[in-house]
């Protein structure tokens, strides 16, 4: 699983079941209209199917095969060791991401601007890539140690930035009256700003957790079995695929099981922040004597997590001749990849807008159904969303199988709820209040779209499309898995080339795979800003 | 607009409940004579949002009529959709549509004219609202009052019967939002249409409209012309919504009532009603040398305004200390024993209520 997908989950409004008189205002009458449902229910019919067929697929051989699998020692040590690896890599980053949070927002740390920036750089770089630089200057960290480091380094960023955002975010009044009742600098912290963080952090650490148990690129390439390697093992080693499929429900129900963990621990975030409009920035604290320890910390880790992947990526690249890689090939790469990404954050981007149009404006069971179907693709990771189309194709749409269509599609599954967030938060910048207006001047509801909604949340849609773009170019294991025999993407060739140690030839296509996706990256920043 | 009497908004007994719970709206009745400035005043949560909502469409409601000049919009088995109602609404900021400019704002509903008679009313309306020349801004460019201004001109521009004003001065701040109202009053008087006004301001609803109607539970408390309603209130609580209340009690003798501050003639005398509360106004209490006074007291409290002061003073006799409005300078201060002279009319209520 590739990074930034996780991080746009739906953030709902509380919406009190009770108190509906106020929030009635704006919200449209009556049900979404028929040109809206159809294509919304087309978008969570296909986002549902792959997860339902993989239940059907699981059981075919009778729950007692299913029970089997599932009760195996072999499946009992890959959970232990995916939850091993998941617990390890969520303490190290909460322990950089909290340090390193507290140190750039709250103390006069030198520079602290361009370390937040620095800090949050690897979230554009796959673990795969993480992992293949590790891996080829240190052969001998394949396995667990591998692994967590490369997942550590990629994925702490989920723990500072809504640790960062809370910090800035919460009154530095508290903490003055704490200090004014007679509490010191420590016990403040422990007492008043530490707990504020708690939701944050707590939530920024289940992203984490999500990103590790899903992910399959890193641990491939360090050989180091957990759950998505083992799927795919499993997937490749035998004829039989029922067993795939049953490792693969119990990963879903674990994925399920830490969204909904992650969801509510969002919505009790929202409670954590007071007041409105921007807070009043706390004085930094001097640090003192622990100035220079506090800077070799931050230096550490940033040369760990930008430093060194760029500083192997440029050896590789030195290194290489070209007799170890051919630019031919890069280029046919990369025009393939961008190929089906665009493709993909196309089909998406259309799929998402009647889903992201009905959340945004409608209320009741049917839009709440629809919304939750689209995200769907959330709680899956990418190996299992790949296998249950595989299955669904080689059996009801053979034509399909290992053709173009069918990993477009998978995209669209996994990516659906990025681009669905995307287009509900930018449905709801355009207040209702002009829908009303609209209509009161003549529109029909379908007008009122067209003209108003519709133009006003272009921008966000569009920027919802450019981050499923960047995901979809970074998808490994679907890719892997749905391709055309003989089509390679920027990642399945990084993959394949590491997997035989080919490291000079690898490194061109980490390369491109990092500039292709730091292009709309940085637009989306300065969009954003 | 000769046909000022064709429009009218007569909204009968309509009710609206969301969910199981009470009835947000329980029977209400209300009308507006064509032409006129009406404003709905009612505390936060009384049904003002939804009777807006329901006029214009947004809402149905579950029993009741919604009838604009003559033609049922929403009734048993009839809910015309906003959009075909001819009511033009006026929310709170404006709510320009912020990717279009003015011009093209006002012109949002006028898509069944052609481009030059287009153009021609979008010019009449900027007019109207004092701002000429202003077509080509965008909306963020304008000032708030500004907004509201051209929310107005796009609300009136396909010549609705009805226009609905949603709180639409509460966003500005206070030193504009005098010069603005009188705007948009001119505005809306110049154009002949009927206008409804919601708001929770009664000073607000008093200074704009011609006639206000105060919504309590769901239902029209007191429907009648400000200075009827400040005056003559049907009931205390209603007396002290719209302004400052005293309350004394009193007996009344035809139509004079007696009081422990004096007597003082009574503005609807009701059949039989011998004893009850007296209500006043603070400005019709006056101060007075003792010995040339009806009652005496001394001051216990004195509120400063500026332009006028409230002063309390504890009456012998009475329970309750007594706010009296006096204009300023003042010439009292606090422990000072001053005499109460009434004038004016008061009304009478049942002690009950």
């Amino acid at each position: 699983m590739t990074a930034p997908e996780r991080s746009a989950p739906a953030r709902r409004d509380p919406r009190p079941a009770g108190a509906q008189a106020p929030a009635g205002r704006g919200r449209a009458v009556g049900r979404p209209s028929l040109i809206l449902i159809a294509p919304a229910v087309l978008a969570a019919a296909l986002a549902v199917l792959p997860l339902g067929y993989l239940g059907v697929r699981a059981l075919e051989h009778g729950p007692a095969f299913a029970w089997d699998v599932i009760a195996d020692s072999r499946t009992g040590e890959l959970l232990l060791r995916s939850l091993g690896l998941t617990a390890v890599v969520v303490a190290a980053c909460l322990l950089i991401g909290i340090s390193l949070a507290w140190l750039t927002v709250r103390t006069a740390l030198p520079g602290a601007r361009a370390w937040s920036v620095l800090v949050t750089l690897p979230l554009a770089v796959p673990s795969y890539v993480t992992a293949f630089t590790w891996l080829s200057a240190v052969p001998s960290l394949a396995g667990f140690t591998g692994s967590a480091t490369a997942l550590t380094l990629a994925s702490f960023p989920y723990v500072y930035l809504p640790v960062a955002a809370a910090l800035r975010g919460t009154d530095p009044g508290h903490e003055e009256v704490a200090r004014s009742l007679g509490h010191g600098p420590l016990r403040t912290f422990l007492r008043v700003t530490l707990p504020q963080l708690r939701p944050a952090a707590a939530g920024g650490g289940l992203l984490v957790a999500l990103y590790v148990l899903s992910d399959f690129g890193a641990v491939s390439l360090m050989r180091y079995d957990t759950f998505t390697r083992g799927i795919y093992t499993s997937y490749r080693a035998s004829f039989d695929r029922t067993p795939a499929a049953a490792l693969s429900a119990v990963l879903v129900v674990m994925t399920v099981l830490l969204v909904a963990a992650e969801t509510r621990t969002r919505g009790r975030g929202g409670y954590a922040r007071t007041g409105t409009g921007t807070a009043r920035r706390a004085v930094p604290a001097a640090l003192g004597r622990l100035k220079p320890l506090a800077l070799a910390w931050c230096g550490a880790v940033v040369a760990l997590a930008v430093g060194f992947p760029l500083a192997t990526l440029g050896y590789w690249l030195a290194a290489g001749t070209s007799a170890t890689w051919d630019p031919a090939t890069l280029t046919t790469t990369a025009l393939t990849t961008l190929g089906v990404a665009a493709a993909g954050a196309a089909l998406t981007a259309l799929l998402a807008l009647p889903v992201g149009v009905i959340a945004a404006r409608h209320r009741g069971g049917l839009a709440h159904l629809l919304e939750q179907a689209a995200y769907a693709g959330h709680a899956v990771p990418g190996i299992t969303v790949a296998l249950a189309l595989v299955f669904f194709a080689v059996r009801y749409a053979r034509p399909l199988y290992q053709e173009t269509p069918l990993l477009i599609c998978a995209y669209a599954v996994l990516f659906l709820p990025v681009a669905v967030a995307a287009t509900r938060a930018a449905v709801l910048q355009a207040p209702p209040v002009l829908d009303d207006v609209a209509r009161s001047l003549g529109r029909t509801p379908l007008g009122v779209l067209r003209e108003v909604t519709l133009p006003l949340a272009a921008p966000g849609v569009a920027a919802g499309a450019a981050l499923t773009f960047v995901v979809c170019m970074k998808e490994l294991p679907a890719t892997l898995l749905l391709r055309p025999t003989g089509m390679d993407t920027l990642a399945t060739r990084l993959w394949t080339e590491t997997g035989t140690g080919s490291f000079a030839a690898a490194a061109p296509y980490a390369a491109a795979l990092i500039l292709l996706a730091a292009v709309p990256s940085y637009l989306l920043g300065r969009h954003r800003t | 607009m000769n046909d000022r009497d064709m429009n009218e908004l007569e909204v009968r007994r309509v009710v609206k409940a969301y969910g199981s719970g009470a009835p947000v709206l329980d029977g209400l009745d209300f009308a507006v004579p064509g032409g006129a400035l009406a404003a709905v005043l009612g505390p936060s949560g009384c049904g003002k949002t939804t009777l807006l909502r329901v006029i214009a469409g947004f809402l149905k409601a579950d029993a009741g009529t919604v009838t604009v000049a003559g033609r049922l919009l929403g009734g048993p088995g009839v809910h015309l959709p906003p959009e075909r109602r001819r009511i033009g609404i006026v929310p709170q900021e404006g709510a320009l549509f912020p990717h279009l400019s003015v011009a093209r704002n006002v012109a949002f509903g006028l898509s069944d004219l052609d481009r030059s008679a287009r153009r021609v009313r979008v010019g009449e309306m900027l007019d109207l609202v004092g701002l000429p020349g202003y077509g080509d801004r965008m909306p963020h460019e304008l000032s708030g009052g500004q907004q509201q201004r051209v929310a107005l001109a796009r609300a009136l521009a396909p010549r609705p019967h009805l226009v609905l004003l949603d709180e639409p001065f509460s966003a500005l701040d206070s030193g504009l939002r005098g010069a603005v109202r009188a705007e948009v009053r001119a505005a809306l008087r110049e154009s002949g249409a009927t206008g409804l006004l919601v708001t929770h301001d009664q000073q607000e609803a008093l200074s704009t409209a011609d006639v206000v109607a105060v919504l309590r539970d769901g239902r029209v408390a007191q429907c009648a012309t400000p200075e009827e309603l400040y005056h003559r209130p049907v009931d205390p609580w209603l007396a002290s919504f719209v302004g400052d209340a005293v309350l004394v009690p009193g007996t009344a003798d035809k139509d004079v009532a007696t009081t422990v501050l004096g007597r003082i003639p009574l503005a609807a005398a009701p059949a039989g009603r011998r004893e009850g509360l007296v209500l006043l106004r603070p400005e019709q209490l006056r101060l007075a040398e003792p010995e040339a006074a009806d009652a005496e007291g001394v001051v216990t409290d004195v509120r400063f305004f500026g332009h006028d002061a409230l002063v309390t003073v504890t009456v012998v006799g009475l329970d309750e200390p007594v706010d009296i409005r006096t204009t300023t300078p003042l010439r009292v201060e606090q422990g000072q024993t001053v005499g109460v002279r009434l004038t004016g009319e008061a009304t009478l209520h049942p002690r009950t209520a």
